[in-house]
């Protein structure tokens, strides 16, 4: 079975980008082995499966790329068509360019580029509930303006009932998927820029 | 166990990039020692992680640490083939620069100094950032790092041209991409996770 990266990459067998993915063969398989553990868990543990398919959903439509949005898009819908649109919609407007974000005080600060983070409407907490959205709100933040992280954004997390183990995986799911993310981007780029110039 | 944010009321902080050993202090209580089964053991990789708060907390999810080690190694540790050391560890320094990871940078700039020998282009890189002079090669590298950091992720042919031009394989290309992309999974652990200490590792 061929892994999710090289199908939303649309690698051809054979190419000089598939050849070369395949001599990084352990690389390959454990980021598929990682999307499995993460996203098709056995277990799912301290982070319920709608959890970890609407962050998902939400972290791959704020990075814009039609391929990988539309998979973890029907990944949702599969799994809770109901909660679905409306994750969905707030991914939409929660878009934006990244990445932004303060550093520490002193030298670096001319490099500052603050912005409001990304905050559900007391309607919209109700809808989708306490925990997810509060793991949508930390998603925002990871994705987009990493640089901005904090205690407070975690406290934000328990406040909101999550656990520690919830928030290390939770964690590397955004964080894996900003990852995955972009190996697709930059495998798609490269296919199609070859292609484009005779040899 | 309750789950409470740590807090390291001494720590200052580093507030600039540099090449100097720093610390990693976590915000939220690490396994201990005596808590490890062969579960987390096999997630860790190596003992010696056993040492490290960054992995202890990671080891929360044993099997995705473990993954996301493996895939780790092969991106930068396997050098059959692809594309030198040095520049993927240039690549991974230039991510960490722009995502803003003082910890992250430290480590992979002290590498890519190491294997490239070139520390003034490595020190240029953190002290200015990505768009700072590098030579023709390490520009075009850099380019191509900082473009597919952005998101939306804005690596474009023009990129690939420069690479080309430059010389670099369909294989260096595809390192290059790896050694970039991983470390947007690492900045973001390693950002949201703890905080730096100038205090030394």
């Amino acid at each position: 079975m061929t892994d999710l990266i090289t199908r939303l990459s649309g690698l051809s067998v054979g190419s000089p980008e598939d050849r070369a993915f395949a001599n990084r063969a352990e690389a390959r398989r454990q980021s598929e082995d990682s999307y499995l553990l993460l996203l098709h868990p056995a277990d799912s543990g301290p982070v319920s499966l709608v959890e970890r398919r609407a962050v998902a959903a939400f972290v791959a439509v704020l990075h814009q790329q039609p391929e990988t949005a539309a998979h973890y898009r029907a990944l949702l819908e599969g799994t809770d068509s109901v909660l679905a649109p409306t994750v969905l919609r707030l991914a939409e407007s929660a878009r934006g360019p990244g990445p932004w974000g303060r550093y520490p005080s002193g030298p670096l600060s001319h490099e500052d580029q603050p912005g409001a983070p990304f905050r559900l409407t007391r309607e919209q907490r109700d809808a989708i509930g306490l925990r997810l959205a509060a793991a949508l709100e930390h998603a925002h933040l990871l994705t987009l303006h990493p640089r901005d992280a904090s205690r407070d954004a975690l406290q934000a997390l328990l406040d909101a009932g999550w656990t520690t183990p919830g928030i290390v995986t939770l964690s590397q799911l955004v964080a894996f998927l900003a990852f995955q993310i972009r190996v697709v981007a930059g495998l798609t780029v490269l296919q199609a820029a070859r292609s484009a110039v005779p040899a | 166990m309750t789950d409470t944010v740590l807090s390291h009321p001494g720590n200052h902080e580093p507030d600039r990039f540099t090449t100097d050993n720093l610390g990693w202090l976590p915000w939220l209580p690490p396994l201990a020692e005596e808590e490890l089964t062969q579960r987390h053991r096999d997630g860790l990789a190596d003992p010696s992680r056993a040492k490290s708060p960054y992995f202890m907390l990671l080891a929360h999810d044993p099997e995705v640490l473990g993954a996301r080690t493996r895939v780790d190694r092969d991106i930068f540790y396997n050098t059959q083939g692809g594309l030198p050391r040095a520049d993927r560890e240039l690549a991974a320094t230039a991510v960490s620069r722009v995502n803003g990871c003082i910890f992250c940078a430290s480590v992979h700039s002290r590498f890519a100094a190491r294997h490239s020998r070139r520390e003034t282009d490595v020190q240029a890189l953190l002290d200015h950032g990505p768009t700072v002079p590098l030579g023709e090669r390490w520009g075009a590298i850099v380019r191509s790092a900082t473009a597919l950091t952005a998101t939306p992720p804005a690596l474009a042919p023009e990129n690939v041209d420069d690479l080309n031009r430059e010389g670099l394989t369909a294989e260096e290309q595809v390192d290059l991409v790896l050694a970039s992309a991983f470390f947007h999974w690492a900045n973001r652990l390693m950002l949201s996770l703890g905080e730096p200490t100038a205090a030394g590792a």
